[in-house]
């Protein structure tokens, strides 16, 4: 939070700046374009969250009411009957439990495998480190569309297809995170790798009793970051898992919503209200964490 | 808060070309310390321990990555159903899907989605960056700054979802809304440019936060006294920010553009879910039509081509992008 007050000063603004000149028309232009400013940020935090309000406080309305005008944004007398229905028209239990497997395996494989290359490639030597970490970096840059033809053919070959393997396995190797993880590793001080040699450590220990205790904070946003993406991930599932026992919860809303054309949009609703609880409580807790990971590598 | 602060000072902490002495002395230091325990520190064992470290990552990514990089552009180069055996029919892939006029039109309506949505994109993420980086008390940035990163959050299939309701033609919030205002109701997903612009509206909206959080880093670097002496030379308003924020600014914009538009040009969530793709091709994207003529009709090595086309078109615009930047972008 400190960081956003220093940041957000009024630049060219400041207060000192305008007790320094002894007009007063300027005071008054200020707090006009104060207000301004605020009316049109508010107008666009409106048109941001409004759809989301309108979704939840729609999901609150009974079936036969969810699409009557005028919308409600905000549900004064909440109707869990749509709750009810959705449980009964879509097997949630195993949406979630499917969802909850394939994201929190990857992330956690994610965070290990990131936190280990990163710490090779930040504070081991061995020969060829500089081109292997430039070949992991352009990794990067290759979109999912392109490989996702040979990762279905090879998942196929593998026995894999149509199990939650197939979305698990190709995930977790992370070049983000193996980049996010060596700028984390290369930020903890060498004189602690120097102590510990001199202590008689060996490199695994070096390691483990060292700097993974102090890597924490890196695989968190690691692990955050890939919960997100994987939570929400629409495409892979779509190819790779056949069978609805199979399926992921954006895939079975999907469904979902095709069932229903638009019988009852309040039931669909709860379904992506449902959905949208781990992604919330990301948000509640590791926004922070998440914005940075995010903006990792992209500026100074 | 925490973990941020630690990340944003280290690097420079570190930074070898900052303390080169300390880095040789630690460098020689090591090598002592290594010379007195061969056993444990020597770079045998540092050689060792990093490729058992690395082993997970690179075999991944050579096995799910590398490997398939490699077959998408060979396959690219045959005919194959999965069912019978390949057959090598050279740049035949290619010149059918140049010719196809669904490919065509998906690959111009990707163009055009991109210029599109991304103008809008950065333009509107970077006018509230501006707006939310003024004076204002500081709960009231928070919560503008945790509204607009929001959407960001979510799944764009789940957004994609409760958006078709809400643009539906008869019931949908967003006619209603017109309707107040004495608009009669627009036919948004019956009509090509009606769902053309619901799929960027829907688009822009979820991905505008990406770019603030950007151009707010961005903003956070320049230089207080950059905006004193514009003041004390009479610069106000509009023209402060047009001669010092948006040349200062240059840099990030490059990013954010570079980034915007690299996914941009891979849109396939949102038009696969509110439109299918229509009406007629109206929406239909490339990674769409990659992902019908794979998975939909099995002309895996014709996905393969449309894949390849797709991939140097991105790798162009980045490097165009960076060439460019060499010109137009301000480095202090």
């Amino acid at each position: 939070m400190t960081t956003t007050t220093e940041h957000g000063l009024a630049p060219g603004h400041s207060p000192k700046l305008s007790q320094g000149l002894p007009e007063t028309p300027s005071r008054r232009r200020f707090s006009w374009n104060f207000t301004v400013r605020v009316l049109l940020l508010l107008i666009a935090a409106a048109l941001t969250l409004g759809p989301v309000l309108w979704t939840l406080s729609t999901s609150l309305r009974s079936p036969s009411e969810s699409f009557k005008l005028p919308p409600s944004f905000i549900p004064w007398n909440p109707d869990f009957t749509s709750y009810g229905e959705v449980f009964q028209q879509l097997n949630i239990f195993l949406l979630v439990l499917n969802s909850a497997l394939v994201t929190g395996l990857i992330a956690v494989g994610q965070m290990v495998s990131a936190a280990m290359a990163g710490y090779a490639f930040a504070h081991l030597k061995f020969r060829g480190r500089g081109a292997l970490f430039s070949i992991v970096l352009a990794t990067m840059m290759v979109p999912v569309q392109v490989t996702i033809v040979p990762v279905f053919m090879l998942i196929r070959g593998m026995g894999l297809s149509d199990t939650l393997l197939a979305l698990i396995l190709p995930a977790i190797p992370t070049a983000f995170g193996t980049f996010l993880m060596r700028q984390y590793f290369m930020g903890l001080p060498v004189e602690l790798a120097e102590a510990a040699a001199i202590d008689g450590a060996s490199p695994w220990r070096t390691f483990r009793s060292i700097y993974a205790p102090l890597a924490m904070p890196g695989m968190a946003i690691v692990g955050i970051l890939a919960f997100n993406f994987h939570w929400n991930e629409f495409f892979r599932p779509l190819i790779l898992t056949i069978s609805e026992q199979n399926f992921t919860l954006p895939l079975g809303l999907v469904s979902l919503q095709g069932n229903l054309g638009t019988g009852s949009i309040s039931v669909v609703l709860a379904g992506v209200v449902l959905s949208m609880i781990p992604a919330l409580v990301v948000f509640m807790f590791g926004q922070r964490a998440l914005q940075d990971g995010l903006t990792a590598g992209t500026g100074k | 808060m925490s973990t941020t602060t630690p990340r944003r000072e280290r690097p420079k902490r570190t930074d070898k070309t900052a303390t080169p002495m300390a880095a040789r002395v630690a460098g020689a230091k090591s090598q002592k310390a290594g010379a007195a325990h061969p056993r444990h520190n020597g770079r045998h064992s540092q050689r060792w321990l990093a490729w058992v470290f690395l082993a997970p990552t690179i075999l991944g990514m050579g096995l799910f990555t590398l490997i398939p990089i490699v077959a998408s552009v060979v396959l690219a180069f045959f005919r194959w159903d999965i069912i019978s055996a390949p057959t090598f029919v050279g740049f035949d892939n290619f010149s059918e899907v140049v010719q196809d006029p669904t490919v065509r039109v998906s690959f111009v309506n990707t163009i055009l989605f991109v210029v599109v949505a991304v103008a809008l994109q950065l333009g509107l993420a970077l006018a509230l960056a501006i707006m939310v980086q003024e004076k204002m008390p500081a709960w009231l940035r928070v919560f503008f700054r945790s509204a607009f990163f929001f959407p960001l959050i979510l799944s764009a299939a789940s957004v994609s979802i409760f958006m078709r309701y809400l643009f539906n033609e008869q019931f949908g919030v967003v006619n209603w809304f017109l309707s107040l205002v004495g608009i009669p109701a627009v036919p948004w997903l019956t009509t090509p440019g009606g769902s053309a612009a619901v799929v960027i509206l829907v688009y822009v909206w979820q991905n505008f936060g990406f770019s603030f959080l950007l151009f707010i880093g961005g903003l956070a670097s320049i230089p207080v006294e950059t905006y004193e002496a514009a003041s004390i030379d009479g610069a106000t308003g509009w023209r402060k920010h047009l001669h010092v924020t948006l040349p200062l600014l240059s840099p990030t914009t490059l990013v954010a553009s570079v980034m915007a538009i690299i996914s941009a040009l891979q849109v396939f969530d949102q038009p696969y879910v509110l439109t299918r793709g229509g009406p007629g091709d109206s929406t239909r994207t490339a990674v769409m039509v990659i992902f019908e003529s794979a998975f939909q009709r099995l002309e895996f090595g014709q996905a393969s081509a449309i894949g390849v086309l797709l991939t140097l078109i991105i790798m162009a615009i980045t490097a165009a992008q960076f060439r460019l930047s060499k010109r137009f972008v301000f480095y202090q």
